[in-house]
């Protein structure tokens, strides 16, 4: 009895929490919070002005977090959710769970512009597939060259139904395939080495040397160039145009500390927040920096066209695009 | 008491189970039923049925077709090194299954030392994965019916004259052919019902059905389609189960130690092939097991992590054992005297998928402040339940030959309760009781799927903490933690098989 009470204790201690002080709960993917992302130095910088502690919660990654979401429903332990892009907003905001940010829109660098009242963005980046050009030194010149390419050469994708980029990838196949979308991914399968739960994974797989390819950013190489100084891996440039990703942050309506929440979401377009994100997060900032952009972001790809849907178009089709795409690279 | 009656203890037992189930399938149901959605048999659901049904059976086929004749070679050669390998054939039934995925992209991957023989992601590597556990179990199954031949029937051949494949058609084959039913059925059951290797080597290509309940609660949060699928793996499990019968768990296996002398000596042509079988089998436990001990051996180093994890993953084993004996000892004793529902309520654990208990529990207690307390316990329970079948097993056969026994000689002497639990029962029964929570143990040490299902952050155990490290391609901490791992369970499978507790 005396062991059994021992290890209940034991666990007691492992699990014991540690917040006197306001806690602010805010899930997020997990790049986000790595010790090289921008989570660790955000969190200093908002504790300095809010009087309170960030906890980070990560999840695999921004589409798993909704399906979190929907799992928790108002239980949820989320004041702020961040890492949600605009493919999802719709379905997110269907769970009204979320509040209006309040925040002043009008300094907002985003393409296209902003009108969302509960989502705020805070970066933004197309996306691109990223080549080792020690390993391939010719890419594919545009998405249709990849999916006809030469199997033996693989990529590496994210899964849509837990990954941002996975998703992004879904809906730039169906921008330009349209109907033809199923066609494309089977004649796209074999090149496939593997399809990852969120990026993280497959960027490490990718550098790690397991495929010459790796689904992410057209940004990705900028971190490389800067942190690495090497311009091995580089963007492939493709001809039908680029999809981009907006990604957001919105406060739970439920929350406790709705304010606390709301003042975050204002901090978040502020430099303390702002300036991590070219040299943490590798994605182009949503608002003013103080510094201009690292060198690297001017050698960058730049995408001719930018692909996106509306968020009530992916909403509408996103069940039945992912059976779709779940078919087509089904045995 | 030994009444006819059911015990409280029993009653309780049975309660907790069946509470346990209702809990999880409970909330799925109504989330179900307000969410709406197609309970069906969709192209998908067909495609990941279709694909659960090829990838066990071809498990089943390459593992058997391989262990036949690595058997019959290992039976025919007497050699010293035969007991070695034999034990070193014992080592993937105690392995976890994250290790020995670790082991093979150790070895197998792009970077690995054997890179690029074979795409690891996909089937090949489910294959290999399912292919390394179950045929040294097919194996040894195969090694000891032949080993069981009467040596009269032996010495007749040898008489006879008969050898190579007349010897094989006469006297071998007609042993082994009863006895491949029952392992193929038990080798299907464990690779359809395979989580964690399909997890982490398949992908959307390859996808069990055990791995689409989890990704369509998880990922699309499609309670329906999770529901239907659940229902046909509830089915194939039952299936299964009939078509092996309940013998395939319990099998006492002949064991009679043969004379290899009556054997004519093989000829020059047949040494070679089974010395190329033995060579295969050797190479295929032992390779992946010798590159994690050099790697790991390098790279084990007990970080503050490391330190947490084991601790962590020690108590949840712990209380998952106690718990486990607690619901196997009355039912064990309910069995000797019951049939029908007793013998499936320790099965429920098994047969309704983790997935949906984990996910049912977890919206349940969403509203409760746990944290990773109360994910532990939550996992506690799901560890109790799935070790719950196998100590039964275990126990189940002591307790009734016991019962034959002793039953109604402690009946005139008037003893029963604590008294007769404490002279008579314990001392006799404890063999077993300790075999089958060493073997509970083992399992929870060595589980991913309970703490991926219901983990939490902050809580982190041995193989979360390894999945953690894998999927980040920390591989030199992965080696020193698979390593950890893998010496563990090994020590406790070595110790719950030794011949004192098997006595």
């Amino acid at each position: 009895m005396k062991k059994l009470l021992a290890t209940f204790a034991c666990l007691a201690a492992l699990a014991a929490p540690a917040a006197a002080q306001t806690t602010l709960t805010i899930y997020t993917y997990e790049s986000f919070v790595s010790e090289w992302g921008p989570g660790p130095a955000i969190k200093a910088n908002f504790e300095k002005v809010c009087a309170c502690t960030v906890e980070w919660v990560a999840v695999t990654d921004g589409v798993a977090m909704l399906n979190r979401l929907k799992i928790e429903g108002t239980a949820t332990k989320a004041d702020i959710v961040l890492g949600l892009d605009t493919n999802i907003t719709e379905e997110a905001r269907e769970l009204k769970l979320f509040a209006p940010h309040g925040a002043d829109t009008s300094k907002l660098k985003v393409p296209g512009g902003w009108s969302d009242a509960d989502f705020l963005p805070y970066d933004y980046g197309h996306f691109a597939v990223v080549y080792d050009t020690e390993k391939m030194p010719v890419p594919p010149k545009s998405l249709d060259e990849l999916v006809n390419g030469d199997p033996a050469q693989k990529i590496i994708l994210e899964d849509p139904r837990s990954s941002t980029p996975g998703l992004g990838f879904l809906l730039w196949m169906k921008a330009v395939y349209g109907d033809k979308t199923a066609d494309a991914w089977k004649k796209l399968k074999p090149r496939i080495l593997t399809t990852t739960p969120g990026w993280s994974e497959a960027y490490g797989l990718f550098t790690k040397g397991e495929a010459p390819m790796v689904f992410s950013y057209v940004t990705s190489p900028a971190y490389h160039i800067e942190a690495d100084k090497t311009e091995r891996y580089q963007a492939a440039s493709f001809t039908e145009g680029h999809y981009l990703q907006i990604e957001v942050a919105g406060a739970i309506a439920a929350s406790p500390e709705l304010d606390l929440a709301r003042s975050f979401l204002a901090f978040m377009l502020t430099p303390g927040f702002q300036d991590t994100i070219p040299t943490t997060n590798w994605m182009i900032p949503a608002a003013e920096t103080a510094a201009p952009l690292p060198a690297a972001f001017g050698r960058l790809v730049t995408p001719s066209k930018t692909l996106l849907f509306t968020p009530t178009e992916v909403n509408t089709n996103r069940r039945a695009w992912i059976d779709e795409w779940l078919n087509a690279v089904g045995n | 008491m030994a009444t006819e009656t059911a015990t409280p203890a029993y009653r309780t037992a049975t309660a907790f189970i069946l509470i346990a189930v209702a809990a999880g399938l409970g909330p799925l149901l109504l989330f179900a039923i307000t969410q709406g959605g197609r309970i069906g048999l969709d192209a998908y659901v067909w495609r990941v049925l279709s694909f659960t049904l090829l990838q066990a059976s071809l498990s089943t086929v390459i593992s058997v077709a391989l262990a036949l004749p690595t058997a019959r070679a290992l039976v025919r050669h007497r050699s010293r090194a035969r007991p070695i390998l034999l034990s070193i054939l014992a080592v993937p039934q105690s392995l976890p299954a994250i290790v020995v995925v670790l082991m093979l992209v150790t070895l197998f991957g792009a970077s690995g030392l054997m890179g690029g023989l074979l795409n690891l992601y996909g089937l090949a590597g489910i294959l290999l994965a399912h292919v390394y556990f179950n045929m040294p179990l097919a194996l040894r199954v195969f090694t000891q019916t032949l080993q069981g031949i009467p040596p009269e029937n032996r010495r007749l051949a040898a008489q006879l004259g008969l050898h190579g494949w007349s010897l094989w058609r006469m006297v071998e084959w007609p042993a082994l052919r009863p006895v491949i039913p029952r392992i193929a059925a038990l080798i299907f059951l464990l690779c359809a019902g395979s989580f964690v290797v399909v997890l982490t080597l398949g992908g959307p290509a390859a996808t069990t059905l055990e791995v689409a309940i989890y990704q369509s609660l998880r990922m699309d949060f499609d309670v329906a389609r999770a529901l239907t699928l659940s229902l046909l793996q509830v089915t194939l499990c039952a299936v299964l189960v009939a078509l092996a019968g309940r013998s395939a768990w319990t099998e006492q296996l002949p064991r009679r130690r043969m004379d290899g002398d009556t054997y004519e000596a093989p000829g020059r042509a047949e040494r070679i092939f089974n010395a190329l079988c033995i060579l295969m089998a050797a190479l295929l436990v032992g390779g992946p097991l010798l590159a994690l001990l050099v790697e790991g051996i390098r790279h084990i180093s007990p970080g503050l992590l490391m330190l947490q994890a084991l601790m962590t993953s020690t108590a949840i084993a712990a209380l998952s054992t106690t718990l486990a004996l607690a619901l196997a000892w009355p039912i064990a004793w309910r069995q000797r005297r019951a049939r029908g529902l007793t013998t499936v309520t320790p099965l429920l654990g098994l047969i309704v998928p983790p997935a949906v208990l984990a996910m049912g529990w977890f919206i349940l207690v969403r509203g409760l402040d746990g944290g990773a307390l109360l994910a532990a316990v939550l996992i506690v329970i799901l560890n109790g339940l799935m070790a719950l079948p196998f100590a039964v097993n275990i126990v189940a056969p002591a307790v009734a030959s016991w019962s034959e026994r002793q039953e109604r000689l402690c009946a005139q002497l008037g003893l029963s309760g604590w008294p007769r639990f404490r002279i008579a029962e314990f001392p006799a029964l404890r063999g077993p009781l300790a075999q089958a929570g060493l073997y509970a143990f083992s399992l929870s040490l060595g589980d991913l799927s309970a703490v991926t299902l219901l983990g939490s952050q902050g809580l982190v155990t041995l193989p979360s903490l390894l999945h953690a490290q894998m999927g980040h391609y920390r591989s030199d901490d992965a080696m020193g933690t698979g390593l950890l791992l893998a010496i563990l369970c090994l020590g406790l499978g070595a110790l719950a098989n030794s011949k004192r507790l098997a006595s």
